[in-house]
């Protein structure tokens, strides 16, 4: 399926997929010290996503934000027995290899933090720690993985509290993923020219109706029901950032949302697991936020 | 590429035999769909012609005929395992000597406990206690220490091809007591697969490869 790169990088896909695998069905949470990856660990999490700060707070700061300070990722690879995860800069990959170094679970090639280069993501096939990326749509979505991303999110709209824009990512990928399954095989290059993406990996989704890796969703999920609304949408995993340290309730919602991933098709079930909390994150409108704020733009 | 092409399951002609000669299907094989790669069980499941139906209550347990706990974070397994109420009919239908089958954080479940734990309450894990064996959580270290390399397995399972094992941060079998039967081994010896009647416990991953042979021993 990747004809570009070398057998072994081929062979080494597997393992990194491998690990996506294995986090499926399951919460990801962005902690910001070894205290409340210790809550998610509790909780039932995963994994975490160790930063610095959380994008709600990314976002209210301005300024460039970079990878996090090695010393605090430690701390919570240290406090912690689930994997950790770790975000880069989009094109940086020297913060890819330092955080490869440090030996992350799993590099985060987000938006969130400022991007170092307008043009290129990195070439996540010289790693050995695999890559996740995010995306807007399928030809983004086939971008990253023919670059090497080893699990494909929906970028959503980070640090909102605002689930629109990640259903908005989630079906245009899915959509995407059932034209292709309706094209004629000589159809297919003319497609792979419209989204800029591999054909090889258009001609695999043709055969298969999935993308090659686990496709999760992140960005904007703050409740119980955000995380069932995008499991039933198609994700297999979701990413809860600020949702559950910029809320009233860190703990109890952190199990809560890691029982409506399980459970996100059973609605008497969702009841029960919302009935006991408290306020969500307030969450800001997407639609009247200026266009240059939007992290969701970052990434090409 | 990491594992097969979605299929659908093969036709299985014994199977139809039984239904033409109007006895009862065989019981399907549960998923334990609480969290992990279940969805690779249930390719591997299918291409070798097995019915599975997703375990996440009690009620469902109680419809299947032999079991998967698959790999994902024992961490989140146990939990679930607690708080949907899963734990004590998971030790009656292990009783009943139905076939239950653990890869990577299921032989972690399987496990009578844990060693060489950072913290003392096993950062939560609590073991379902079945299987003569205790483990070592993220035993060979983090992602980057995952690997692939061929397994050997005991006689009545070789058959004549050879299998390539995925580990993914995987545990270690530290110590296997007597009622535990070894089934595979690292190629320096190391013991990565354990049998105990009707419980398999794998520290690897035959459900990210193509190796059908651990998931026929379920029936």
């Amino acid at each position: 399926m990747f004809p570009w790169v070398s057998d072994e990088a081929q062979e080494l896909m597997r393992q990194k997929i491998g690990l996506a695998e294995m986090l499926k069905g399951g919460a990801i949470m962005d902690v910001t010290n070894a205290d409340q990856a210790k809550v998610a660990e509790e909780a039932g999490a995963v994994a975490v996503m160790a930063l610095e700060r959380i994008p709600a707070d990314i976002r209210a700061d301005g300024g460039i934000a970079r990878m996090s300070q090695p010393r605090m990722i430690k701390e919570i690879q240290d406090t912690v027995s689930i994997p950790v995860m770790a975000k880069c800069r989009i094109g940086h990959f020297a913060e890819g290899q330092v955080i490869e170094a440090l030996g992350v679970d799993f590099i985060d090639e987000s938006e969130v933090l400022t991007p170092a280069d307008e043009h290129n993501h990195v070439w996540k096939w010289d790693f050995k720690v695999p890559f996740v990326c995010g995306c807007r749509n399928l030809g983004e979505a086939l971008r990253r993985i023919g670059e090497g991303a080893a699990m494909i999110r929906t970028k959503g709209e980070a640090g909102s509290g605002n689930i629109v824009e990640a259903v908005r990512h989630m079906r245009m990928v899915q959509e995407g993923l059932k034209r292709i399954q309706t094209l004629r095989d000589d159809e297919l290059m003319a497609e792979a020219k419209n989204l800029g993406a591999p054909v090889s990996l258009l001609a695999e989704i043709k055969k298969t109706g999935k993308l090659p890796v686990p496709n999760f969703a992140a960005g904007g999920v703050a409740t119980p029901a955000d995380a069932a609304l995008m499991m039933q949408l198609g994700a297999e995993t979701v990413f809860v950032g600020s949702g559950i340290f910029k809320s009233n309730d860190p703990k109890p919602r952190a199990e809560a949302i890691v029982q409506a991933v399980t459970y996100h098709d059973d609605p008497a079930k969702l009841l029960e697991i919302s009935m006991e909390l408290g306020e969500a994150m307030e969450g800001i409108d997407v639609a009247s936020m200026p266009d240059e704020e939007k992290m969701a733009s970052r990434g090409w | 590429m990491g594992g097969p092409p979605t299929q659908r399951p093969a036709q299985h002609p014994e199977k139809d035999d039984v239904t033409m000669r109007g006895e009862t299907m065989p019981l399907p094989v549960g998923l334990l769909t609480l969290q992990g790669d279940y969805e690779r069980h249930q390719q591997m499941l299918g291409r070798i012609g097995r019915e599975t139906l997703a375990v996440r209550r009690p009620a469902e347990l109680a419809q299947v005929g032999a079991l998967v706990i698959p790999g994902g974070e024992s961490t989140t397994l146990s939990r679930l395992i607690d708080r949907s109420g899963l734990r004590q009919p998971l030790l009656d239908f292990a009783a009943s000597g139905k076939p239950i089958l653990g890869t990577c954080a299921g032989v972690i479940m399987l496990s009578r406990g844990l060693v060489n734990e950072t913290h003392p309450d096993w950062h939560g894990v609590q073991p379902l206690g079945l299987l003569d064996v205790t483990v070592e959580r993220n035993g060979f270290g983090r992602q980057i220490d995952s690997f692939t390399e061929p397994v050997e397995v005991v006689a009545d399972l070789a058959r004549n091809h050879s299998c390539h094992a995925v580990y993914i941060r995987a545990p270690r079998i530290a110590d296997v007591g007597p009622d535990a039967e070894i089934i595979a081994r690292r190629p320096d010896g190391e013991v990565v697969g354990v049998r105990q009647g009707n419980l398999i416990g794998l520290t690897f991953h035959p459900e990210l490869g193509d190796d059908g042979r651990f998931h026929e021993l379920l029936g």
